[in-house]
């Protein structure tokens, strides 16, 4: 990604799926992690997903920041980060389950995340 | 606000926002209200990274009746979505939403408020009436909330927290706080009112 104007997408959001309208897994979140594998990367990878691995080169990003980096709509990223998950050559975890967000331990730990960032 | 810095700088400058190795609970919260209210700089006082953001389109019909600035679209128009992040120690990542309130984003807002642990709905005191299709949003989706008043310089000094409460139409118990969202302690505030609400939600206050 580097050298790249700013401002400008990367890839059409258009073309940037390669026509692929839907992911082959159930529906990654703006939240899900998205990490490499460790696999080589094959040859011939079309730009967009280069672009994908080569952001996540060396550390793991939520599917929106990936968007916010590589400027493209959140949906096409997880249609490559999906697609490039059936090759294993992206690792993703899902968020936490809509049904445990409330757990009295994940909030307190939230709050007191918070209460020991004040005043620094 | 200064993040850990990396132990392996990447090459590339998104090296810089990669997730810390601790990251283990993804979280996020809504900074939610009108236009101009003030949700970029509270997310900007408090983000560890500078705010992102990401182009969402919106629907065609959502476009058609897209009068902001004047504009007309005739096929899709995209919002920006900023958001910034938050590393807490244990292994927490709070991730914070600006989300526009305007009745037009529903789907976009339904998308990004699912597994939200809450919002929290910034109110600018010199225009209430800025504020009620949000708070609309915030209630249908049942997602748990916070009131934040933005403290600009010109808000009329004399509302009651009563009249307040009547004049939005809040539900009891909703937890109300004052902020200036360009300080981060302040901001911090704000949100520790929404998230002590989501632990003790029957907590007169
Ligand atoms: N005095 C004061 N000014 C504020 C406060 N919060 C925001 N502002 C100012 O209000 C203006 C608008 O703030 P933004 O953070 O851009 O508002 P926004 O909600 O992100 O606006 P949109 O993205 O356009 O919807 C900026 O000039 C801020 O500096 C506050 O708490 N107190
Ligand atoms: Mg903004």
């Amino acid at each position: 990604m580097t050298g790249r104007p700013a401002g400008r997408p990367l890839v059409p959001a258009y073309l940037s799926t390669g026509g692929v309208a839907r992911p082959s897994r159930p529906q990654l979140e703006r939240l899900s992690v998205l990490a490499r594998s460790g696999e080589p990367v094959p040859p011939g990878l079309p730009a967009a997903e280069l672009a994908l691995l080569d952001a996540l080169e060396g550390g793991s990003l939520a599917v929106v920041e990936a968007a916010a980096l590589l400027r493209l709509p959140v949906s096409a990223v997880r249609v490559l980060a999906a697609g490039l998950a059936d090759r294993e050559l992206v690792l993703t975890r899902a968020p936490i389950p809509p049904a445990e967000r409330f757990d009295p331990d994940l909030l307190k730990r939230v709050a007191d995340g918070l209460r020991a960032l004040k005043h620094t | 606000m200064a993040s850990a810095p990396s132990s392996t700088p990447s090459a590339v400058t998104p090296g810089a926002i990669h997730l810390p190795d601790t990251a283990r609970d993804l979280v996020k919260i809504l900074v939610a209200g009108p236009f101009g209210v003030g949700k970029t700089t509270l997310i900007d006082s408090v983000s560890e990274i500078r705010p992102l953001h990401t182009e969402e389109h919106l629907s065609e019909a959502s476009a058609e009746v897209d009068d902001l600035a004047g504009v007309r679209e005739k096929t899709t128009t995209t919002v920006a979505i900023d958001f910034g992040r938050i590393s807490l120690p244990g292994g927490v990542v709070l991730y914070l939403f600006g989300t526009p309130g305007q009745e037009r984003f529903r789907s976009l807002w339904d998308e990004i408020a699912y597994g939200a642990l809450g919002a929290l709905v910034l109110v600018d005191s010199r225009r209430l009436d800025a504020s009620f299709d949000v708070l609309g949003l915030v209630e249908e989706s049942g997602l748990p909330y916070a009131v934040a008043f933005n403290a600009f310089p010109d808000a009329p000094r004399h509302y009651g927290e009563e009249q307040l409460r009547r004049a939005l139409d809040l539900e009891a118990g909703t937890p109300m706080v004052t902020c200036d969202a360009r300080d981060a302690n302040s901001s911090i505030d704000a949100l520790l009112a929404l998230v002590d609400h989501l632990i003790d939600p029957g907590e007169a206050r």
